[in-house]
């Protein structure tokens, strides 16, 4: 029962990963390269019916995970306060920005709710990101110092940095140069896949010179990739333990550097989709790599005193789960049920605003 | 220790306060918009396609704002009341994670369907997104007021030795008694909030001289729905209310009322009066006799418990401001069914959109239901204290006590601030979609 509530909580945030990534992406594309308003309005149009949407996922994943492990919410969500709090407030002026740039015909109101949309589209992939990292890096439960636990085990909070940026350091912070390296890479694999997103949904006119950008752009994020998997046994004693344990789990590794691979090819896949399905299976891919190195921890901790927080640790009563499980199932297939509606409806290049009456 | 508790709390009481400023309109108008597009349907008549379209505007707006002010209650639960959460999360985990599932993606899907889709779906399609939109919405005002309903009496759980508590009875979430009489009440009160605002634009139109047909039709609708739902918010829903009060909260009505000691016989029904704590009774009172207790049992001459019968530490915490909210609830309440049903009776008679009198009155009332609603939760969350979980969890064990009073207030200003913005940005928006009209 927990590892179907674990699957699922992770399946939830992957999907959200994928669907609200490619907004980011789209968002930092519209800060960095989009130039001239047509090109801006087609970007804003490509996501415009669906962001709102791809959002829910994370509200969703966020229930799911308060319903199914209340602990590890009530934990996580605590420790990781600022950081939330900022993700936040990051969210509101994302979504402000993409729905107020159009109410007044103003060139200043315009550039001001487009910084608004791109800047916070930025740093939200970078936040995510680091999120990552925090998890992959593990944080201090239960507050130990010098080998003794100065609040609950299960419980801990994280300032937003310490003064060495060290994710070795006893105490730790939300920022330190691991967490930044994954938030770099978050950065970078969603602008390539909002691009991507970009070139299938729209005809914008810098298509030829973001295909080229996104191609650089792989080189860079192939070179983070490596540096971090370099890293990481300064961070985690064995992070390969899992992987011989249970080779099958070889698979997801693999899918995410055949993913990558395929992205050099970039400039000459035929159907404009292409791209956007192979970085959507790089992301998905690497999202359960990282989960399968870390399993069965959610939240790994960075003390040998206290154990990681676990879907056992962490889960809700029996009952509760079991009939959640029917609900959900129900739910699932019709939410199933929307996005093909969803998607099917709103096919095709969306660049021109004419796909109603507003 | 303190200081913390009440940055926790104040942080959440101004987060939802102003998420609810959309809500109550948001649900109200997808009936209403649902409605015109309906009408459109019937008739033929191109007038409800404007106005439903120009609603739409109004309620996308609202709806973006609701949105964003949504995600931060959502995580709210976790990041400041991290206890509560741990424990109580195995059951109203359950509501607020089918809420996710079930309403927030039925509505966000068709939303976007809705307002956007209209070309590439055709009317009756589009009529039906619509409709699924109003679902969503109603949706998730039933799962969240069942979760509310939860904490003010618990129901189908048990608490474990460590102290968590656990669903033993799913269908019992939903067969709360405190459930329904508030769900129906809040969507009543929702549309009132609604048809106030309806209304009010049209009054401003017919005052203007602008737009004047547009404004007939939403004086018409307004009004019509004005009356209807606020004499629903009052009898039956706002009675059922008060009787589950009276039923499983005795002292948080005995302080709503302000009934510091139990009546000999028939127990008045306080009209004005500030309560004086330090010497236990109203001052400036203006009172009717035996009426409460008529409202309450239905027989004029029965008791009804005063604040008297229970221990000072079971009282509710802010007893003035529990009986202030109720007050200006029932007194607004009263109001709007007084004004609702003048307007009526100039509809009725074919004279109101000449009586300049009376549109002033329904052009300045829009603010007052969003007062309502704000004072009638209010009267809610504060008669709940000093429980988180009704007489089981204190308010005061249930919150993070891993994030430190500083680092809440730095959030709450910062939720504040940016709250102030939000704010602003939506009345002139809101503005200027009303002032250019449903035919720019
Ligand atoms: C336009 C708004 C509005 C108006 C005019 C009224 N109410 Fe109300 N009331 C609400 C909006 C509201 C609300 C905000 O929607 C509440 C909060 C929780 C709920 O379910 O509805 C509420 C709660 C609420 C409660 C529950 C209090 C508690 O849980 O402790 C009672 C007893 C009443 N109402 C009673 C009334 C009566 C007798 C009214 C007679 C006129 C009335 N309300 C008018
Ligand atoms: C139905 C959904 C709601 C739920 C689940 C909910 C839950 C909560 C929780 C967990 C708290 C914090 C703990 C506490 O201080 O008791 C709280 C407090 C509060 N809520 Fe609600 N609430 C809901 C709706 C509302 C609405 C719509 C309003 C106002 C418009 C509101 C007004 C308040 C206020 C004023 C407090 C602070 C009370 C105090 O601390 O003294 N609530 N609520
Ligand atoms: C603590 C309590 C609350 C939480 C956690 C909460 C959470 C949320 C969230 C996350 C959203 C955004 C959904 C989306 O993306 O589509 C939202 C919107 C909404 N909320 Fe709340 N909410 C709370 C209180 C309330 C109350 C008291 C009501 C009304 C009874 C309400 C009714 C709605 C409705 C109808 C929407 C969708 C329409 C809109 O966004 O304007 N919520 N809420």
């Amino acid at each position: 029962m927990e590892l179907f509530w674990y699957v699922v909580l992770l399946s939830m945030l992957a999907m959200y990963m994928v669907l609200d990534g490619y907004d980011f992406g789209a968002g930092i594309v519209h800060l960095i390269f989009a130039r001239n308003e047509a090109d801006k309005r087609a970007i804003v149009n490509a996501i415009g019916p669906f962001w709102d949407a791809n959002e829910v996922w994370l509200i969703a994943s966020g229930g799911v995970l308060f319903f199914a492990f209340p602990m590890l919410y009530a934990s996580s969500f605590s420790g990781f306060y600022l950081p939330l709090m900022i993700v936040l407030w990051l969210l509101i002026f994302r979504a402000i920005g993409i729905e107020l740039r159009t109410f007044l015909d103003n060139r200043l109101w315009r550039v001001l709710w487009d910084a608004s949309f791109g800047v916070s589209s930025l740093l939200l992939a970078l936040f995510f990101g680091v999120a990552v990292g925090n998890i992959a890096r593990g944080v201090n439960l239960g507050c130990v110092e010098d080998g003794v636990s100065h609040c609950d085990p299960q419980y801990f909070f994280l300032p937003l940095w310490n003064p060495t940026f060290d994710p070795r350091a006893e105490h730790l912070g939300v920022l330190d140069w691991f967490t930044v390296l994954i938030g770099l890479i978050g950065v970078i694999s969603l602008f390539i896949h909002g691009s991507n997103w970009i070139i299938f949904k729209t005809n914008v006119s810098i298509k030829e010179r973001l295909k080229q950008m996104a191609w650089r752009m792989n080189f860079v994020l192939t070179f983070l990739v490596i540096l971090t998997l370099s890293l990481w046994h300064l961070i985690h004693p064995h992070p390969l333990r899992n992987f011989f344990v249970h080779p099958w789990l070889w698979v997801f590794p693999i899918l995410t550097f055949s993913a990558l691979a395929a992205m050099f090819r970039l400039r000459t896949f035929r159907s404009e989709h292409t791209g956007f399905l192979w970085s959507s299976l790089f992301l998905l891919s690497a999202f359960a790599s990282t989960a399968a190195a870390l399993y069965p921890a959610f939240l790994p901790s960075s003390n040998e005193v206290n154990p990681p927080l676990t879907p056992w640790n962490t889960a809700a009563g029996a009952y509760g789960l079991g009939v959640g499980m029917k609900w959900f199932i129900v739910a699932a297939v019709l939410v199933g049920i929307y996005m093909v509606v969803q998607y099917r409806v709103f096919s095709g290049k969306l660049d021109d605003s004419g796909y109603g009456t507003h | 220790m303190e200081d913390m508790l009440l940055y926790h709390r104040l942080q959440f009481a101004f987060t939802i306060t102003f998420h609810y400023l959309f809500p109550q309109l948001t649900m109200g108008l997808a009936l209403m918009i649902v409605w015109f597009k309906g009408k459109f349907l019937l008739s033929g008549d191109e007038r409800w396609n404007h106005l439903a379209h120009f609603w739409m505007k109004i309620f996308a707006l609202n709806f973006a704002m609701g949105v964003v002010t949504g995600i931060p209650m959502e995580f709210q639960f976790g990041t400041n009341w991290a206890r509560f959460s741990e424990l109580t999360g195995s059951v109203i985990g359950q509501t607020l994670a089918m809420e996710g599932m079930f309403s927030f993606f039925l509505e966000s899907s068709f939303l976007a369907l809705f307002l956007f889709g209209e070309r590439r779906l055709g009317h009756k399609l589009h009529f039906l997104t619509g409709f699924l939109v109003f679902l969503g919405s109603w949706l998730s005002g039933l799962l969240i007021i069942a979760t509310n309903a939860w904490m003010q009496h618990p129901v189908g759980f048990e608490i474990l030795g460590n102290g968590k508590f656990v669903l033993t009875h799913f269908g019992a979430l939903f067969s709360n008694p405190w459930l329904w009489p508030a769900y129906l009440h809040n969507q009543a009160a929702s549309l009132v909030t609604t048809s106030f605002v309806i209304a009010a634009v049209g009054a401003f139109y017919l005052l203007n001289g602008r737009q004047v047909e547009y404004g007939k039709l939403m004086l018409r609708s307004g009004v019509i729905a004005g009356l209807i739902s606020s004499v629903l918010v009052a009898f039956p829903t706002g009675d059922w209310s008060a009787k589950n009060v009276v039923k499983y909260q005795p002292v948080t009505f005995a302080a709503m009322e302000g009934l510091f000691e139990t009546s000999e016989g028939g127990a008045e029904i306080v009209l004005i009066g500030q309560p004086n704590m330090l010497a236990r009774k109203l001052d400036n009172k203006i009172a009717v006799p035996n009426v409460l207790s008529f409202l309450t049992f239905q027989r004029w001459h029965q008791p009804v418990q005063g604040l008297d019968q229970f221990d000072e530490s079971l009282w509710p915490t802010n007893v003035p401001g529990l009986y202030y909210a109720y007050h200006i609830m029932v007194g607004l309440g009263t109001l709007f069914i007084v004004l609702m049903a003048v307007a009526a009776y100039y509809l009725a008679r074919g004279s109101l959109f000449s009586r300049r009198g009376v549109l002033w009155a329904l052009l300045m009332a829009f603010p007052f239901p969003y007062i309502a609603n704000i004072a009638g939760w209010y009267t809610t969350e504060l008669g709940r204290q000093p429980w988180l979980v009704y007489g089981l969890l204190p308010t005061a064990e249930g919150s993070s006590f891993m994030v430190s009073s500083g680092n809440t207030l730095f959030t709450l200003l910062g939720f504040v601030g940016l709250y102030f913005l939000l704010g602003l940005l939506s009345l002139l928006l809101a503005g200027r979609i009303v002032y250019k009209g449903p035919r720019a």
